[in-house]
């Protein structure tokens, strides 16, 4: 994958909306910085001690201060307002979609073990079945990871879906996407969890539904086998 | 610490808080110990509002009636270190003296009962990592008449041993530190380094003396009664 | 020490002084010795901090070679030169303690609240003088406590400087035990040194200022520096509690953050951080405070707005109180929390908007002198702009989730803590240089040091962001394990580069430092032409501060003041006229 200058390629779908976000701040950052710094070079030359010539004395300006108090304060806070609409749609109380299909995920020193809910599409059934450093899952589906922890924090991380979330040992967490396209991407750890913490990754991959459920099917099918 | 010596300005300073600099200092530092206990306690109660399963009902393992008798020695130290420090407001020499010394008899003797407590809950059964299998208290927790349901203990149970000696032993720490202070300002009593003008180092032990007796109380209160 | 014998050699005749030589240069309770004593030791944990840097940044850029040198390192590091994954995690476990708590905390407070607050408000020294001098012993066993994690078996601290437990209370989960040990006890340690020196620096500006010298005649150093003492007062004991807390739990078996028992990791976290932000603060406020000494005097003008500067300054302490969730958002903490955490952190961009451009409302119509001290100063605006810019985007929750825990937060801090911070002190460093030693820094060493460590500070930080943004995530000892870092792997490269040669730019300044000690041209009383009442005292200044006590008559930045000839009117010197008030 190239790489281009900014935000990996977004592969979920509120990736979207944390980009839209991303960019704006960037330009309202941006607008501010370019503001400072060249007002500081202006001044720097503008103003540089030349001889015969004293410095305004001045203590300040009430007008002045007030508006560069008003003007971030309104803007900061507008910033909030619609972060927190995105929040909650992520993150919010009863954002998960009704119809997630429920996969736990559980980190331990150094690795991920994703349970799948096999075809009945519940957890902590008997067609449940586990696997190693590998999530597979379907393309346009909410997926809702049971994020535990068996030892220290670990943190499930995928880049192209704008997805982080600490795995708290004690703690379950859910977190939610949707993959809006196939492919195989990776999972990082994102929290410092000990010496292997740079080589925790698993693999991401989506497929079409179709795909999927043959997968499932042959994954049931050798759990069949396996019992027997 | 309260006794070094000092160097004022030379003229007369911008008016400042309106007190001198040792008692000045001392506000400041309880501001710091305040917060200190503020995260002890703070850590307390988040743990067992989290799992209120893992604390024993109040003096199925904790001796109550001794730890009260020891909670009113300290609060009887600081009615002495009040007199302690009245007696050296009116310059009286003798009774300075024996107040201090009260206080620093009362002091130790806190601490020591404290020793005494925490050897008998070591000697029972009874650590920060938790209860020792097969001790006589870990029966007393394990035969279900100190926890809600019943005869299996928590696995949290541990937590309430490490709060416990966490928070009193750094009381402890608190009121030893105390102790030695005050033989220092006894010591300076006996040798008349505290007149009816000048008495900073009585009134700045004393502020610090009050304090961790509060703090007892708190501690008291949160560990043992609830 | 003996270097600081001879620079203060004629001190001694100046002032009639009879101490011994151990009295009066290593159990000093003179608080300018004491300051120069903190500068030494933070300086030297300054470049230990910065050699783990380089070390973890040539891993980074080239992850399995020999480090240059690396060999001389044992077996249990660096076998062959080539880092251990154990040894990468006490490089940057190590390198974050050193930097936060043993180089910019204490050559922000250590130094500058030691030296600054008697000269500057115009008293012979602090309200406890020999307290002053166990801070200081208290502090330098603490560092050695810390280093000494290198020597003990499994190494040094590997948890990360935050601590997070479970990972740093079991060693069972880090392979670490010696050091983890090691680091609790350091950090205890050195918060009584942080709690019995900001007790001084508050008593002391609250009872012994000078005649005249009223709150709001205080230069704003002094009141960044009293702010930051009360967050230092109350922060510290906080991660002190929960350090002990740490011990505990590996020491004598307790469970607080051990989740198998029934503690619980977030607790930590959420101690940690209620001191950490506050921490942050006391990182950057006096930084703030010396650089607006510096740029008023840099502009020949008075600070713009000197009320709302401290009311700026005022706020961020409080702001700094409720917004330690932020470090939270992604650890599963209530993500309704999360939302107001979120509100009250986008606020703080407000205070830091008006000290930005009050900063800049000095320079206009200004009349600037590019001293190393200014250049330094208006380094630390530009960058400080950066840092908070990019602060916003962490404070955007759902913008944080991706870049959460990853080389973004790494630029980010290193835009605050090193250009803000460190660029300030370097600031202040030449400023004060002439009142500690006597001596002036070498003014065109100290432009070349600046201009290079400027370009390449930038080289080595910047990219950080674009790389942070890519998904690299901290603490990783060999991004080349990912395949989606592997296109990074250039910038890493560069990154790595940069930053040896930001490195070895420092040792200009420390050649700097070092001969003008020696060397230097002898400094006037004022050399600056600043108003400050320490530049009426000779230089270096003597025992006792001052011949006789200072009276105060001004405000604090009376540069170019209709009063008097010169552009700037001493805070001590009368003059016939009444004097204008400090600001309207």
């Amino acid at each position: 994958m190239p790489y281009d200058w900014g935000l990996p390629i977004a592969a979920s779908t509120f990736a979207a909306d944390i980009d839209r976000l991303y960019y704006m701040i960037l330009v309202i950052t941006g607008i501010a910085f370019v503001i400072v710094e060249v007002a500081i070079v202006w001044f720097l030359i503008k103003y540089r001690a030349r001889p015969g010539r004293k410095a305004y004395y001045t203590h300040g300006s009430a007008k002045a201060e007030v508006i560069w108090t008003a003007v971030p304060a309104v803007v900061v806070v507008g910033l909030g307002i619609l972060s927190a609409s995105v929040w909650s749609h992520i993150r919010g109380r009863d954002s998960v979609p009704p119809n997630a299909l429920p996969i736990a995920l559980e980190a331990k020193q150094f690795e991920w073990n994703a349970t799948y809910p096999g075809a009945d599409g519940e957890l902590g059934t008997g067609d449940d079945f586990t696997m190693r450093n590998l999530l597979q899952i379907p393309v346009n589906q909410p997926v809702v990871v049971h994020l535990t922890s068996e030892d220290v924090i670990h943190s499930f991380f995928v880049p192209e879906f704008r997805v982080k979330h600490d795995a708290v040992p004690g703690m379950e967490a859910r977190v939610w996407f949707e993959a809006t396209m196939t492919g195989e991407f990776s999972i990082a750890c994102a929290e410092l969890c000990g010496l292997g913490h740079y080589r925790m990754a698993a693999r991401v991959v989506v497929q079409d539904q179709a795909e999927y459920d043959q997968w499932l099917a042959e994954q049931a099918a050798n759990q069949t086998v396996a019992s027997r | 610490m309260a006794h070094a010596a000092v160097m004022q300005p030379p003229a007369s300073a911008e008016t400042g808080a309106g007190v001198y600099n040792e008692k000045l200092g001392m506000w400041v530092f309880l501001g710091s110990e305040v917060m200190f206990f503020t995260a002890l306690i703070g850590s307390y109660i988040i743990l067992r509002f989290a799992q209120p399963q893992a604390w024993a009902a109040p003096g199925q393992i904790l001796n109550i009636p001794v730890t009260g008798v020891n909670t009113f020695l300290l609060i009887c130290s600081s009615v002495t270190m009040v007199k302690a420090f009245a007696a050296a407001q009116d310059g009286d020499q003798r009774m300075l003296k024996a107040w201090l010394l009260a206080t620093v008899l009362i002091g130790a003797t806190f601490v020591s009962i404290q020793v005494y407590e925490y050897l008998v809950l070591a000697h029972e059964g009874f650590l920060p990592s938790g209860y020792v299998a097969g001790s006589h208290l870990a029966e007393v927790a394990d035969g279900g008449a100190a926890y809600k349901g019943g005869a299996a203990l928590p696995e949290s149970v541990g937590l309430y041993g490490s709060t416990f000696y966490t928070m009193t032993s750094f009381h402890g720490f608190h009121v030893t530190m105390g102790v030695l202070c005050m033989i220092f300002v006894t010591v300076k009593a006996f040798r008349g380094g505290y007149t009816a003008e000048d008495h900073r180092g009585v009134e700045v032990i004393g502020l610090y003396w009050h304090f961790v007796d509060l703090v007892w109380i708190v501690l008291f209160t949160i560990v043992y009664l609830i | 020490m003996a270097t600081t014998a001879a620079a203060f050699d004629h001190v001694a005749h100046a002032h009639a002084d009879t101490r011994s030589f151990i009295r009066r240069y290593i159990f000093s309770t003179d608080h300018k010795i004491i300051g120069i004593q903190f500068l030494i030791m933070s300086l030297f944990f300054l470049l230990v901090g910065g050699t783990l840097a380089i070390m973890m940044r040539w891993q980074l850029g080239f992850p399995g070679e020999a480090f240059p040198g690396g060999g001389v390192l044992p077996e249990t590091m660096a076998p062959d030169g080539v880092l251990l994954p154990e040894f990468y995690n006490s490089l940057v476990t190590m390198h974050g303690t050193f930097m936060v708590f043993f180089a910019i905390m204490p050559l922000l407070v250590g130094v500058y609240a030691n030296f600054l607050i008697p000269l500057k408000i115009g008293a012979p020294d602090m309200a406890f003088p020999r307290l002053n001098m166990v801070s200081f012993w208290v502090a330098m066993p603490a560092g050695l406590i810390m280093m000494a994690g290198f020597l003990v078996e499994g190494g040094a601290a590997g948890a990360g400087w935050t601590m997070y437990a479970p990972l740093s209370a079991n060693p069972e989960y880090s392979g670490v035990s010696g050091g983890q040990i090691l680091w609790c006890v350091s950090i205890a340690v050195l918060g009584l040194s942080s709690i019995l020196g900001s007790t001084n620096y508050i008593t002391t500006i609250i009872n012994m200022r000078a005649p005249g010298m009223t709150w709001f005649r205080m230069p704003l150093s002094i009141w960044s520096l009293f702010i930051t003492a009360i967050l230092t007062i109350l922060a510290i004991p906080i991660l002190s509690g929960a350090a002990i807390m740490l011990l505990f739990d590996q020491l004598i078996g307790t469970h607080f953050f051990l989740p198998p028992d029934g503690g619980q990791p977030l607790l930590w976290q959420h101690l940690f951080w209620f001191f950490g932000h506050p921490e942050v603060y006391i990182l950057i406020l006096p930084a703030m405070g010396m650089v607006s000494d510096i740029i008023a005097n840099g502009s020949r003008k008075p600070i713009f707005g000197y009320h709302s500067m401290v009311y700026a300054m005022i706020g961020i302490g409080f702001l700094g109180w409720i917004v330690w969730g932020h470090h939270m958002f992604q650890s599963g903490m209530n993500p309704t929390l999360g939302m107001s955490f979120m509100i009250s952190t986008m606020l703080i961009a407000v205070p830091s908007a008006i000290k930005t451009f009050n900063w800049l409302g000095t320079m206009w119509r200004g009349s600037i002198r590019f001293h190393v001290p200014m250049l330094n100063a208006v380094a630390f605006v530009a960058m400080f702009v950066i840092g908070g810019l990019s602060g916003v985007f962490m404070a955007s929750t759902p913008v944080d989730i991706q870049i959460h825990d990853t080389y973004f937060i790494v630029a980010h801090l290193h835009y605050v803590l090193f250009g803000g911070s460190l660029f300030a002190l370097f600031g202040a460093i030449t400023f004060w240089y002439p009142k500690m030693f006597g001596r002036m820094m070498s003014e065109f060493w100290g432009k070349v040091h600046f201009v290079l460590t400027f370009i390449f500070y930038n080289l080595t930080f910047f990219p950080m962001h674009q790389i942070g943004l890519g998904g690299h995530m901290r603490r990783i000892y060999d991004p080349t394990e990912y395949e989606f870092l592997l296109p990074l792997q250039g910038l890493n490269r560069f990154i790595t580069i940069s930053a040896i040669l930001l490195f070895a730019t420092q040792t200009i300044f420390a050649l700097n430092f070092i001969i003008s000690w020696f060397r230097g041209k002898k400094a006037p009383d004022n050399p600056w032409e600043d108003t400050g009442v320490e530049w009426s005292t000779p230089s270096p200044a003597p025992h006792g501060n001052f011949p006789t006590t200072p009276t105060v008559h001004h405000g604090p930045y009376e540069f170019s003041s209709p009063l008097v000839e010169e552009d700037y009117l001493m805070q001590d010197r009368r003059v016939s006229k009444p004097a204008t008030p400090a600001a309207s």
